[in-house]
């Protein structure tokens, strides 16, 4: 803002102040008007609400995967087999784009608990694809291996492990 | 040549508002060059594009329903039921592909003929902004149908805000209103869809106004001298864009009557499923060039920093184009590169719609580093070192010095 010279002398500060002051206030009030039409778009509070999912394990064979809903998204729930597990934890972690042992990844090894959507841009991998004996994700090629770690293809994360605790020995609740 | 109108109603009107003048000045005595070839139709037919999307489109929303459990039905319901609902879906579908490539053939005219050029380069913004505007449009109402293809379309596309860095995440659930593409997605989609066309309008009649203040460019590229150079809007080139529109339609009905589906997909009459991604998924044919860059880059931020790089690259156009003169007529080596750099949209056109794996990712790479090498290296160094061919002194000289029949015509 350019000030007219005749007010430079007398006045100038008082009269900066209240531009400053309401046209502070102004932007404030405004940022506060707008904020309501912003945040309507975030999740609304039923959509909140189903944040949790219980899983029965029992008759999910050993080699064998279900696909249940949490949040909307896909989670992958595999029953790995023995030789999955090795596969898993036999690899050496400097070999991955996103390190991080197998261990860290399972509560019990044979439960093997992720969310079903490629870190790339989301779309679902399948199951007994790729070059890893694990998940293959067909949008734009990227390899995951047993125990659900990028390794080939643009992704750049291991797909996510949600958060889940085991109810009992056959159930398990995520979120 | 100022607007008097005899009828007293349009005269008590002007003199209030002056709106009439104000589109008799625009649409009727508004000087044009005369040597406008029909590459300067593609303007006003996108401007009747944009007319018939939102007119089917108005009608389209009155038997749609945007629910995930409704709106792949009541599309079908459409299809089916709703009088002429067939040909107005159809013509809402096909007519946004038509709308892309007369735009995309407005842009490589603008390419070829350096309409970009000082003093147009807001007039060339703005178009940018028009066709950034169409793809959101273009994006969102293919995701209403509800079909395979509209959700995992949607999934990828929103995705690619999630590569942003600390605040991705929470964009992408933002833009969702949940953790998946659903039906809060699905309704805001629809409201942004209905939203933005009359947005595009507004941004329309910015272009228009950019182009009246500095007058249309020329396949000569040189300015309007005097009053021998220009002939009024109409007759002239309504009567002509009349005829283009004409030979278009034709083109139009072809696709609309005949092959009504060739430019869609058939995974997309498949209800969408969020577990099941099918296995080949492809965004419609006007964003394969931009998916091939995406893809060509085998790093999630990396590539759609790339894809987006390739529209932004397009606002610097007019100051990294070093040549002076405008028509790629006198300019014999940017003449040769622009035909290749549209060889080279049309490569990644193709890669675009291919499976990511073998050959097409080196295809892939080579033709996006050529698209940006054409941009930001070639066409700064042709203008600084290209010997152009001399430029006629007007528009009037250059059309008088072409063959006796096309004399004849000009002077009729």
């Amino acid at each position: 803002m350019t000030t007219t010279t005749p007010e430079e002398e007398n006045g100038v500060k008082r009269r900066d102040f209240l531009y400053i002051a309401a046209g502070g206030l102004g932007a404030v009030g405004t940022a506060a008007a707008i904020w309501p039409f912003i945040s309507q778009m975030n999740p609304s509070a039923d959509v909140l609400a189903l944040s949790t999912t219980e899983v029965d394990l029992e008759g999910i064979e050993t080699g064998s995967e279900v696909t249940v809903v949490w949040q909307g998204k896909p989670v992958f729930v595999r029953h790995r087999t023995e030789e999955d597990i090795e596969r898993a934890e036999d690899v050496d972690l400097a070999d991955l784009p996103d390190p991080q042992p197998d261990a860290d990844r399972v509560i019990k090894p044979e439960w093997l608990i992720m969310v079903g959507i490629c870190t790339h841009l989301g779309c679902v991998p399948l199951k007994g694809q790729g070059d890893y004996g694990g998940w293959f994700c067909p949008c734009h090629g990227s390899h995951y291996d047993t125990s659900g770690r990028i390794r080939k293809g643009p992704a750049p994360l291991n797909l996510v492990i949600p958060p889940y605790e085991f109810l009992d020995d056959n159930n398990i609740k995520i979120g | 040549m100022s607007f008097e109108p005899k009828n007293p109603v349009v005269k008590w009107v002007e003199d209030r508002l002056p709106i009439t003048g104000m589109l008799h000045h625009a649409l009727y005595e508004y000087p044009t060059p005369k040597n406008l070839s029909y590459w300067w139709t593609f303007g006003s037919l996108a401007g009747v594009m944009l007319v018939v999307q939102i007119v089917t489109g108005i009608v389209l929303a009155m038997h749609y329903t945007p629910h995930v459990d409704m709106a792949f039905t009541s599309v079908e319901h459409i299809m089916r039921d709703v009088n002429y609902g067939w040909l107005l879906r159809y013509m809402h579908a096909n007519g946004a592909s038509m709308f892309f490539i007369v735009v995309y053939l407005h842009i490589f005219r603008g390419m070829y003929y350096g309409s970009y050029k000082a003093p147009r380069e807001l007039l060339w913004w703005l178009g940018l902004v028009i066709f950034l505007l169409m793809m959101a449009t273009a994006f969102m109402g293919y995701v209403l149908p509800w079909g395979q293809m509209s959700f995992w379309g949607a999934t990828v596309i929103t995705n690619l805000f999630g590569a942003i860095p600390v605040v991705g995440d929470s964009i992408v659930t933002w833009l969702w209103g949940g953790f998946a593409v659903d039906n809060p997605t699905l309704n805001r989609f629809f409201s942004l869809h209905y939203l933005l066309p009359f947005v595009i309008v507004g941004i329309v009649i910015l272009h228009i106004w950019a182009l009246h203040t500095n007058g249309s460019n020329n396949p000569t590229g040189v300015e309007l001298k005097d009053k021998q150079d220009s002939i009024p809007f109409h007759p002239y080139y309504t009567v002509k864009d009349l005829y283009g529109l004409a030979i278009f339609l034709i083109f139009f009905s072809a696709f609309l009557f005949y092959a009504p589906n060739y430019m869609g997909h058939p995974d997309n009459y498949i209800p969408a499923n969020p577990l099941v991604t099918p296995a080949h998924i492809v965004p419609e044919w006007y964003f394969l060039p931009f998916y091939a860059i995406l893809r060509a880059v085998p790093d999630k931020l990396g590539g759609v920093l790339l894809m987006f790089g390739a529209i932004a690259v397009l606002f610097a156009l007019p100051w990294l184009d070093k040549s002076r003169i405008r028509s790629a007529r006198f300019r014999p080596i940017y003449k040769q590169l622009f035909w290749v750099f549209v060889l080279d949209c049309i490569l990644l056109t193709y890669i675009g719609g291919k499976p990511a794996e073998g050959a097409y990712i080196i295809w892939g790479r080579i033709a996006t580093v050529y698209y940006f090498v054409h941009i930001l290296i070639l066409l700064p160094l042709v203008g600084l070192f290209e010997k152009p061919k001399p430029l006629p002194a007007s528009i009037s000289e250059d059309v008088l010095s072409k063959k006796p029949a096309s004399e004849e015509a000009a002077n009729a």
